[in-house]
């Protein structure tokens, strides 16, 4: 076995990353219209805005995929620190948009720092495990690198539970990948349900939102659930043709955030549907492959941790929209609208390319 | 140089299977939502987004025998502005306020109310519309519908009747033939987003109106107008409280014309008469006063007919053989009956006298005598052949059935007050029916106004048919009355009625309403010419009139005025002189 340095990135993500932000802007384009024409007399002004964090996204892609990995873990403690300030910021000067202060001002840029918290998490646990990887079996380990999330869960917790439920799904995701057992985790997961348990009934209402997520009709509250099941059931398997929503017509509110899946059944049918979930699956395999491939732990785990966050985004997306789970706000990667969100996504799939660029070669 | 444990890899690929077995289950869930319950969200989101609105169908019009039209509609514009639709809102306000005549303040609510769209008024003029429409302002919508309309506004307002606002027909014609009338309204389907504006480019799917159909009636506009005329006069003139004028044609039913005044406007239904005191009167008492002012007297209201019924005894006793028109009786003022006496109207007593000078002066006890003759079984058998105890199946609503004694309760009394007309009830329109029978050789037909069902094309759509009862009396009965009413007029009480040239026949009546105590009065007059071949018949009744209230002094000129002027319009020759 012999580990050869590779100087080109994997094209096959390269591809896939750019297939899907074309889709993505083709498909909030079709669902934003309408509410940019209403609310700014400009069809395309989601669409522009978007264009514009896409382009700054592959700009950081081009220059994070040309670092070397090992450089960038070597600035953990430091990126998750900023996190930590940009989320007491926000707390403090953080502007509230639909009843949730997220947002960080400069000028006419804003800015979410959770969207960063995500990546510097991604990282600072990578960089964390591979330092103490003798540690690994140990539970002690497990639970103190868990707690070194906690800060950053807790501060976008505050206004963000969506997002921090990803923060600590990534951790977890990177603990058992690091972890060489498996019968610690069937008790967390055990330990996890019950905690998600307590959580629930700690607040009646998040048990009302239980009771809408079985029976979304009933409710008032079940409004944007309902109006997203009707914009994916009348989508039938061929769905209404680009462009021909009715449900993005105001129905389903902001159409072009967490509920854009919807619009896309519509539209697009259940085959658009199910190309659009292939393609995101393609590219969970392909950041799967590039963690296995990795030349080092350091490039698994931030390629795993990679893939855990686009997986648990997507799923709990779908999950979300499809009322599988109760209601959420989850962005759908790549493709619901958020110029922070889409620019760190960039972000991480240059580093995810960084991490391909040296890739082992196995001859046998 | 970090060496990457394979164990690392294992669980990597654990995690992307777990997240690919959830991912595949995801997508059973969207196959469920999208193909399984497809048809059940198509349906509510379709309800969502589509709004309805209705086409209007125009109503069909109600024409005369000669085609002229009686009822018919007017476009009128239904105007709503859309809020989220208006550029310019003070613009908007003033023309509202300007075309509309409603309050700057009223007018501005309106506009600025959020709402996906709000009706500011209906019914408005259909001009009025057109200018709104010219200013061209976004926002502001101009529907077209349309009003019934009533040309002749007063003209036999209470045979036509009128509709609601929904267009079906509430009173007369306009109820009883409302689904010829109505037709069927379109639909204009919209799709619309949450405000409720309509997405354009899916544009909308129309249904049209389909329009009623045109209902042709055997009214006559002239003779209509003309014994409308005539009827007000009379009431005027003898200050009556309602004077009612019904002409037809004895043969077949048709109806030419059926005045009852005063008669109400048909373009304004619900307004009292002027000068009718509402102060204290509670909603309910103010409905029943509309009620009364709609009422078909002809039809909705019954009467003691009086000496016009002795046309109906005498064809019963010449029918039934038990008198004829050279059997003499004598009237000493009054007839003993058990133990009443009954007077006639001449207190001194008409003497001695044949049948047919008996029928002349309208002798009660001629008449008793022959009621007596015919004895309670005959008597109440012929009422009931001649159609008395049931309706006469008119083409209006409301039609009142006859008041009349249970057959076991009559005695030699009832039977004597009933042979010239007393203590019981009918109808004018059945007394109208039942003596057009009895003069037309014995077919008793059914009155009515509708004849033939048309579309705007004048195609044929319906002939509309009634039933016919034949050999009510014989050939030689009815000719026998033809000629006794015809010496009614010429020599005897109805000489008021009387017309140079003309054969006619008739019978005068004057009864009382009840409680006779009262002391109202009701004259009446029933004629028909000519005499020996009936193609018109009329009937005047006239309700209280002060002063004289013989209806051989006041009715029978009436229908004289009527004949004289009918009977040329309707090609009616004169038979002599």
């Amino acid at each position: 076995m012999k580990n050869i340095r590779k100087r080109i990135p994997d094209g096959t993500l390269v591809v896939l990353v750019v297939l899907l932000t074309a889709a993505g802007l083709v498909l909030l384009y079709s669902t934003s219209t309408y509410n940019g024409r209403v609310k700014f007399h400009d069809p395309a002004y989601y669409l522009k805005k978007q264009l514009f964090a896409t382009a700054l996204g592959f700009l950081v892609l081009y220059v994070v995929a040309n670092m070397d990995y090992h450089v960038i873990a070597g600035f953990a403690v430091p990126l998750y620190v900023i996190s930590l300030l940009l989320g007491i910021a926000v707390l403090l000067f953080g502007d509230e948009y639909n009843g949730s202060r997220r947002w960080l001002s400069l000028g006419p840029l804003s800015f979410q720092p959770a969207e960063f918290a995500k990546v510097a998490v991604i990282i600072l646990l990578a960089w964390h495990i591979c330092r103490y990887k003798k540690d690994m079996g140990k539970m002690g380990f497990m639970v103190k690198t868990m707690a070194m999330v906690l800060p950053v869960v807790g501060l976008v917790g505050t206004n963000n539970l969506s997002t921090a439920v990803i923060i600590l799904g990534i951790g977890v995701i990177l603990i058992f990948v690091a972890n060489p057992k498996y019968k610690q985790f069937v008790g967390i997961g055990a330990a996890g349900i019950g905690f998600i348990a307590i959580f629930l009934s700690l607040e009646s209402y998040r048990l009302e939102r239980l009771a809408v997520w079985r029976d979304p009709e009933s409710y008032d509250k079940g409004f944007q659930t309902i109006q997203g099941l009707y914009a994916i059931g009348s989508g039938g398997i061929f769905g209404k043709g680009l462009g021909s929503s009715l449900q993005k017509l105001g129905f389903v509110p902001e159409a072009q955030n967490d509920m854009i899946f919807s619009i896309i059944c519509e539209e697009t049918g259940l085959v658009g549907a199910i190309l659009l979930m292939l393609v995101f699956g393609l590219l969970i395999w392909r950041l799967m492959v590039i963690a296995t491939h990795a030349l080092d732990l350091l490039g698994t785990m931030i390629a795993a941790g990679i893939m855990g966050h686009m997986a648990i985004q997507v799923i709990l997306n779908i999950a979300v929209v499809t009322n599988t789970i109760p209601n959420t706000g989850i962005t759908l990667p790549f493709v619901s609208y958020g110029g922070t969100s889409v620019l760190f996504l960039l972000g991480e799939m240059g580093l995810a390319l960084s991490v391909s660029r040296y890739e082992k070669q196995e001859f046998l | 140089m970090k060496k990457n444990k394979t164990y690392n890899k294992k669980k990597t690929v654990i995690v992307f299977a777990v997240c690919i077995a959830m991912m595949a289950g995801l997508a059973g869930r969207l196959f469920y939502l999208m193909v399984l319950r497809a048809d059940y969200y198509t349906e509510k989101a379709d309800d969502l987004h589509e709004r309805e609105r209705d086409i209007k169908a125009a109503r069909g019009k109600i024409i005369d025998r000669n085609g002229v039209v009686l009822a018919d509609n007017r476009a009128v514009c239904t105007i709503s502005v859309i809020h989220s639709q208006i550029k310019e809102p003070e613009k908007v306000t003033d023309m509202l306020v300007k075309e509309l005549e409603i309050t700057e303040e009223e007018a501005k609510k309106r506009v600025e109310k959020v709402s996906s769209i709000e009706r500011i008024k209906t019914n408005v003029p259909k001009e009025t519309g057109d200018r709104i429409r010219e200013y061209n302002l976004a926002g502001v919508k101009v529907d077209e519908d349309f009003k019934r309309y009533y040309p002749c506004d007063d003209l036999a307002s209470r045979v036509l009747g009128f509709t609601g606002g929904d267009n079906q027909g509430i009173i007369g014609l306009e109820v009883q033939y409302d689904s010829i009338l109505e037709g069927i309204n379109g639909k204009i389907l919209t799709t619309t987003d949450a405000r409720g504006v309509e997405v354009d480019e899916i544009g909308e799917s129309r249904v049209e109106a389909v329009a009623g159909y045109n209902l042709h009636i055997s009214m006559d506009y002239n003779i209509q107008r003309y014994i409308q005329q005539e009827a007000e006069k009379v009431m005027e003139e003898k200050q009556a409280d309602r004077v009612s004028i019904l002409l037809m044609n004895p043969r077949n039913g048709e109806i030419y014309g059926m005045a009852n005044v005063p008669e109400f406007h048909l373009n304004d239904p619900f307004t009292l008469p002027e000068g009718t005191d509402t102060t204290g009167k509670t909603e309910e008492e103010i409905q029943d006063l509309r009620n009364q002012m709609w009422r078909n007297i002809c039809i909705n209201d019954t009467y003691e007919p009086g000496s016009t019924f002795k046309i109906i005894t005498a064809a019963a006793g010449l029918e039934e053989g038990v008198v004829s028109l050279d059997d003499t009786f004598s009237c000493p003022g009054f007839r003993v009956v058990e133990d009443r006496r009954i007077h006639c109207h001449k207190r001194t007593g008409h003497g001695a006298e044949t049948f047919l000078e008996g029928a002349q002066n309208s002798c009660n006890p001629v008449f008793i005598d022959v009621g007596l003759r015919l004895g309670v079984d005959n008597f109440y058998r012929y009422f009931r052949d001649f159609g008395l105890m049931t309706k006469t199946g008119i083409d209006l609503p409301g039609e009142a059935s006859t008041i009349m004694h249970k057959k076991e309760n009559i005695g030699q009394v009832e039977l004597a007050t009933m042979s010239f007309g007393q203590s019981f009830q009918i109808t004018p329109i059945q007394l109208a029916v039942t003596v057009s029978s009895i003069i037309n050789g014995g077919n008793r037909i059914t009155p009515h106004f509708g004849v033939e069902v048309r579309d705007d094309d004048m195609t044929l759509i319906d002939t509309l048919e009634y039933e016919t009862k034949e050999n009510i009396v014989s050939q030689e009965t009815s000719k026998t009355m033809r000629y006794i009413l015809e010496k009614v007029v010429s020599e005897g009480s109805g000489k008021n009625a009387y017309i140079e040239g003309y054969e006619i026949g008739g019978k005068t009546a004057t009864s009382q309403t009840l409680p006779r105590s009262a002391n109202v009065y009701i004259s009446s007059f029933l004629g028909f010419a000519p005499a020996d071949d009936p193609k018109v018949l009329g009937i005047c009744i006239i309700h209280d009139p002060k002063g004289v209230y013989y209806g051989g002094t006041i009715a029978a000129p009436v229908m004289k005025r009527v004949f004289e002027n009918v009977l040329p319009y309707l090609n009616i020759e004169k038979q002599n002189g």
